[in-house]
């Protein structure tokens, strides 16, 4: 033991095996990221899921289909009908462009995938690579210990499962690997201070922006991060050569997106970064100042650099605060604007506001979501001042800001998963750390014996005879190529505790039976979170929303599968260029679907056209017919859950179409649908919801089901029982009566008596509103 | 409709007349003696049974017997078949003969014409009787041709009261057989008698050759008319025992087509009465012993289907995901596999060979173009094929999982397929057995490479820098 080459020998073999048994759990993480996303597959079928990610399906079908270049040019004319949307430049490409390049590399090697498989595979492929990414950073802020803790609880962690179940194929996918690993490379820079990792910091930031809008989180952050390195007196040229080459290429980068463009400098959600950028050249600047003069000249020059540099700086601020807020939105977008005031959406833009995953969490959603790490994270905010680095301080700021937003959009809790992970990843670890020492220190005495756990002790000891001597060389590694760097970092990590712990074990041992109670609880607090992960994702996360089970009292299965039912329908049996109109949340699936050409969708860009929709849904039949037959409208599609009780039907959103449509068009009132403020279709019902078009073409006969038109889902008979419909006739009901189909009705042709007798009629009845409605309505 | 009529009548009295003043030695020298045919209407693929007692009435003893039919009616002729029976009415044995398509230079108005190969000449006076059956598909025309939801289906039936023949029919009894009772009309050609679902031509003595005399029932048929307009099955033979079967169905309702509204209510509250005509589930008929099957079509999973296996046959019941009302499609896939060794045979010449069933497995469908590709091992040679009918066939390649050369697809095409034609085929070809271990061989050494590589990075130091003396030795 005591000489030193077969001690060395000894504890490499040790890191040698630390490092492959590191090795095979990463790889299990891996396997169990991805299987535990599965259970959709497995109860329900490899399909893709909800709403977007049938858009994001579509288009990784063109991509497939017609190129690359195509895809870029892509002017989509079956959606949003009569103005189109230009795909290639309105749609963060990084999802599409990663499935259909592993699609394209598995054709090439004659593997006959089909796009749709890919497509449903590609997000828990990603949730691993997300697990391994979390692995990276966290142990670059606590070591390998925190690091395999952090993965294994991103791996399964409720926030992000609903997110990336297979089938899910949605942006966040692929969009949390990509957030992940611009942060471990910003630290692995800041740790390092290689251009080499600030180069790929640069590359991993313009992945996130292809894929995600929420690269805004990262682009901020970082600058947040550095600031507070300043002010609390870190700057070191490490940040420096971390920052500066990550905005100036990540800048230049995110502009080449087509849907960031010139955003990229020109609104103010990137402004913070250019400010830092500013700042840290400053001080910079004023190090080397201060390096190159004597203390006293120093003064001097600090006076002068700030007596001009505040004139100059007010003079540019002042131009910039004038330029930002000329713009309304003073340079924000709405949906960060609701960030910052989480009251915005819902007082001028309903449509943000009608999303529910827009809407602020409530508390047992954070239990759900992120379970018992809601507890740990604490604790790991705690570690990590101990001692606080650069990195701890990163990700002690990443948790602070992600805890804010998720408070204020449900959606982000997706960006708090990940920080409370390694938060608690590293609580874990550190507790288990404290624990587990205790026992070693302990056990030995206890049993009389030094031989107990030999192989332990000895390496400790010897990793402590030869701290002097390593220390230094650590210091060298930093020259040194990656790849190899990277073991001896690991070697660092764990000879600092170890070298601590000599010094402090003294001082912070536990009693042997509380650690390892302490231990037993911890163990069983994990187990716990493992079957609540289990739980959320087979049960909670993994229906795919377009197809419904429900248990028979028997045991058996019933499959409610009227969406693609009528889907199928409307792709088979109507015409290529039909129209069909819908409320927007099913215009994504139409197309992608049934292949036919919708009004609007659920890239909701245009306020004016769902406006629209809205208004003619929330309109008399005969005003509705004119504004569908105005936009060329041959079909129109209503979900109806009514006969089944299935909650989300358009019945229960109707009031967003009436408030966003009379957003829109005044003539449209909120009030006149409720009666004394509440929102009812029963025979208190207000005549103008009974006569709406939505009312009717929902309950269209559905008195002749069961003699009374009981709606299970409001749970009350309906107001208006029979009535018949003029100009629409219905022209397809799925099996439980939950998508209903109607065609416009040819309009009549013009007898010479009666026209002048109407035309009288309606001139004296119904003129006004009419003309007002015409006048308003925009395809008129 | 009766000026309809008589127009045809008197353009059919007008070729006839034409007609008849044509004779051919040819066809003189036989004569019908007694001809009975039965036609059944009750699905939407038209049966037609008809024995014939032919006899020879020249000198030279006759090879061949031959068949006319009216060029509208060959077009939908999707099969014919011929059988001679021999022996007297308690052992009669039936022997198939060989039926071929023929052209005749002085063929009257158009008329198509069928040769029956007789396995013995008959000699002068013998007399010979055959049955020939077949069969009509798309032949029934929906009258009206657009129906509403509460409507019953009703088609026209069009032929001819004669048995149209190239030889003097001495005596001759038509029978048509509709679905159901209800017949709207039909055209009398005395003497016409109708009883219940049966309705009676004939008998009807010394026709001359080419008669004809146009006839039309219209009748109510709400017989599923499903028909596939496109059905492309796959074959693809693994020699790691299994078989896999994809088809691609077009499935279309060539009945009356669906005008109007559908009424969801309607069809469900009352389904005796409401789309009649409609139907919403079908039956596959697949060899014993199959598994993996799946339905689907291009959106997903189609849950609405019952697999019933036992060791004869397994039969699939498979719903469309909404009923198919006239003039509607949809469009689905199924897929399944068998076990290899059910189907692939080695025959003697040390060649393999494949015995699979043509024809689509969903009862009582038609089939406008049917295509079946025979996906055959990678580095398989030689292939050749036997179908007992007449096939369009081509070969082209596939790539499939990981192949290097591509796999050799026989493709086989046929018009107008009706269930009759479910019968065994061949694709003969030579594999090498050794092929089958190529691919997991190519993994194999793809990743012993993988690792190799790994291992030489590990090993190989490229740094420029070189560290301290005291970490060379790791």
């Amino acid at each position: 033991m005591a000489d030193p080459e077969n001690a060395m020998g000894a504890t490499t073999l040790r890191y040698a095996f630390g490092n492959v048994l590191s090795f095979f759990i990463l790889l299990l993480i891996g396997v169990l990221a991805f299987s535990i996303r599965l259970f959709s597959v497995i109860k329900y079928e490899s399909v893709i899921h909800e709403f977007d990610p049938y858009f994001n399906y579509r288009v990784t079908q063109f991509l497939t289909k017609n190129g690359i270049y195509d895809f870029w040019n892509w002017f989509d004319d079956r959606t949003w009908y009569p103005l189109g949307r230009v795909i290639g430049g309105t749609v963060y490409p990084g999802l599409t462009l990663t499935a259909g390049t592993l699609w394209w590399i598995l054709n090439s090697l004659n593997v006959p995938l089909s796009v749709e498989t890919v497509c449903v595979f590609t997000a828990p492929i990603f949730s691993a690579f997300a697990s391994w990414a979390t692995y990276l950073l966290t142990k670059e802020v606590k070591g390998a210990g925190a690091g395999l803790t952090a993965a294994a609880l991103l791996a399964m962690v409720p926030s992000y499962i609903s997110r990336s179940v297979a089938g899910s194929y949605d942006n966040e996918a692929v969009a949390i690997f990509a957030l992940i690993f611009t942060f471990y490379l910003y630290i692995k820079t800041l740790n390092t201070g290689s251009l080499f990792y600030a180069t790929l910091n640069a590359l991993a930031y313009f992945y996130m922006v292809c894929s995600w809008g929420g690269y805004t989180f990262i682009i901020n952050l970082i600058p947040m991060h550095v600031l507070l390195c300043i002010v609390t007196g870190r700057y070191s040229s490490r940040l420096y050569i971390a920052y500066a080459p990550f905005v100036v290429l990540g800048t230049l980068l995110a502009a080449l997106v087509p849907v960031v463009g010139f955003n990229a400098v020109m609104t103010s959600e990137h402004f913070a970064s250019f400010l830092v950028f500013i700042i840290i050249h400053v001080v910079a600047f004023v190090y080397y100042i201060k390096g190159i003069l004597s203390p006293k000249m120093f003064k001097v020059a600090v006076m002068l650099v700030i007596s001009v540099g505040l004139a100059v700086c007010c003079a540019v601020m002042a131009i910039l605060i004038a330029l930002v807020a000329s713009s309304p939105t003073k340079g924000w977008s709405g949906r960060s604007l609701s960030l910052l005031d989480p009251t915005y959406a819902s007082k001028y833009i309903p449509i943000i506001a009608s999303v529910s995953e827009h809407q602020p969490p409530t508390w047992p959603s954070y239990f759900m979501d992120i379970n018992v790490l809601a507890f740990l994270v604490p604790a790991g905010i705690i570690a990590c001042f101990l001692p606080l680095s650069d990195a701890s301080s990163f990700v002690v700021l990443y948790i602070v800001t992600s805890v804010y937003f998720s408070g204020v959009m449900v959606r982000l809790m997706l960006v708090l998963a990940p920080a409370a992970c390694i938060m608690s990843g590293i609580a874990l670890s550190e507790a288990f750390h404290v624990f587990t020492r205790s026992i070693k220190f302990q056990l030995p005495g206890l049993l009389g014996s030094s031989q107990v756990d030999s192989g332990d002790a000895s390496s400790s000891t010897v990793v402590a005879q030869n701290d002097a001597g390593k220390v230094e060389k650590t210091e060298d590694t930093a020259k040194e190529r990656p790849s190899k760097k990277n073991k001896k970092k690991e070697k660092e990590i764990v000879d600092k505790p170890s070298l601590k712990t000599k010094i402090e074990k003294r001082l912070l041992v536990l009693p042997l039976e509380a650690s390892i109670f302490a231990i037993l609880l911890l163990v069983l607090l994990g187990a716990f979170y493992v079957v609540h992960c289990v739980w959320a994702a087979a049960e909670a996360y993994s229906a795919p929303s377009i197809v419904l089970t429900s248990h028979s009292p028997d045991g058996g299965l019933h499959v409610f599968d009227d969406f693609r039912e009528a889907y199928a329908w409307l792709s088979h049996n109507t015409e290529v260029d039909d129209k069909v109109a819908s409320w927007w949340d099913y215009g994504y699936q139409t197309t992608a679907m049934a292949n036919r050409t919708v009004i609007v969708d659920n890239n909701t860009w245009n306020n004016t056209h769902i406006a629209t929709v809205g208004t003619a849904m929330s309109s008399p039949e005969k005003a509705a017919w004119e504004i569908f037959n105005s936009l060329d409208v041959k079909y129109v599609l209503v979900v109806f859950g009514g006969l089944v009780g299935y909650p989300s039907d358009d019945i229960n959103k109707f009031l967003w179409m009436v408030r966003i449509g009379g957003g829109v068009f005044p003539h449209i009132k909120e009030p006149d649908y409720l009666r004394d403020g509440h929102y009812r279709i029963d025979s208190q019902a207000t005549p103008t919801m009974l006569n709406c078009l939505m009312y009717k073409l929902s309950y269209y006969r559905f008195v002749e089901t069961d003699g009374k038109g009981f709606d299970r889902v409001r749970r009350t008979e309906i107001g208006k029982k029979h009535f018949k419909l003029t100009h629409f006739e219905e022209v397809f009901t799925t099996h439980h009566w939950m998508v209903r189909i109607y065609k416009l009705k040819p309009p009549k042709n013009r007898i010479r008596g009666k026209a002048k007798k109407l035309k009288s009629k309606t001139s004296t009845t119904t003129s006004t509103k009419r003309s007002g409605a015409n006048k308003r309505n925009p395809w008129h | 409709m009766e000026a309809l009529l008589g127009a045809r009548l008197t353009l059919a009295l007008s070729i006839f007349a034409f007609l008849s003043l044509l004779t051919t030695s040819f066809s003189q020298q036989i004569q019908i003696l007694n001809a009975e045919r039965r036609i059944d209407l009750t699905s939407h693929i038209v049966k037609v049974f008809l024995t014939l007692k032919v006899e020879n009435t020249g000198t030279a003893p006759a090879n061949e017997v031959l068949l006319a039919f009216p060029p509208t009616q060959v077009d939908h002729l999707a099969v014919v078949k011929a059988k001679a029976a021999t022996g007297r009415r308690k052992k009669r044995t039936y022997i198939t003969l060989d039926v071929k398509p023929t052209e005749l230079p002085d063929a009257p108005n158009g008329a198509k014409y069928f040769i029956i190969s007789l396995l013995n000449p008959l000699n002068s006076g013998e007399t010979a009787t055959l049955e020939v059956l077949y069969m009509l598909t798309h032949s029934l025309e929906p009258f009206p041709a657009e129906i509403s939801q509460s409507e019953p289906q009703l088609v026209y039936y069009h032929d001819s009261a004669i048995i149209l023949s190239p030889y003097l029919i001495k005596q001759q009894t038509t029978f048509i057989k509709t679905p159901t009772s209800k017949v709207e009309s039909f055209t009398r050609v005395e003497p016409t008698n109708r009883v219940s679902t049966e309705l009676k031509y004939g008998p009807y003595e010394d026709r001359t050759p080419y008669s004809f005399s146009p006839i039309i029932v219209h009748f109510e048929n709400n017989n599923p008319f499903a028909v596939v307009e496109e059905l492309v099955r796959e074959v693809e033979i693994s020699h790691w025992g299994n078989l896999q079967i994809t088809e691609h169905y077009k499935l279309v309702h060539a009945g009356a087509r669906h005008k109007g509204v559908f009424s969801r209510v309607e069809y469900q509250s009352r389904p005796s009465h409401s789309g009649i005509s409609s139907f919403k589930h079908l039956l596959a008929r697949l060899p014993p012993r199959v598994h993996s099957v799946y339905y689907r079509d291009e959106i997903g999973n189609i849950s609405s289907s019952h697999l019933r296996t036992d060791y004869r046959k397994s039969e699939l019941e498979i719903e469309p995901r909404y009923p198919l009302f006239g003039g509607w499609k949809a469009t689905f896939v199924i897929g399944y596999g068998l076990p290899l060794q059910d189907f692939l045979f080695e025959s003697s010449d040390g060649k393999r060979y494949l015995n699979f069933s043509f024809g689509c497995p969903l009862a009582e469908t038609v089939v406008d173009k049917l295509t079946i590709k025979v996906v055959l091992p990678e580095g398989s040679k030689d292939p050749s094929i036997v179908v007992p009918f007449p096939v369009e066939q081509h070969l082209e390649t596939k790539y499939s999982y990981l192949d290097v050369v591509g796999r050799t697809v026989l493709v086989l095409e046929k018009k107008n397929v009706v269930p009759e034609h479910n019968s065994p085929f061949q694709v003969y070809y030579t594999f090498n057995q050794m092929f089958v271990l190529a691919e997991p061989l190519m993994l194999v050494s793809a990743f012993f490479f993988f690792f190799v590589a790994c291992v030489a990075y590990l090993h190989i130091d490229l740094s420029i820098h070189k560290p301290s003396q005291h970490f060379a030795k790791f």
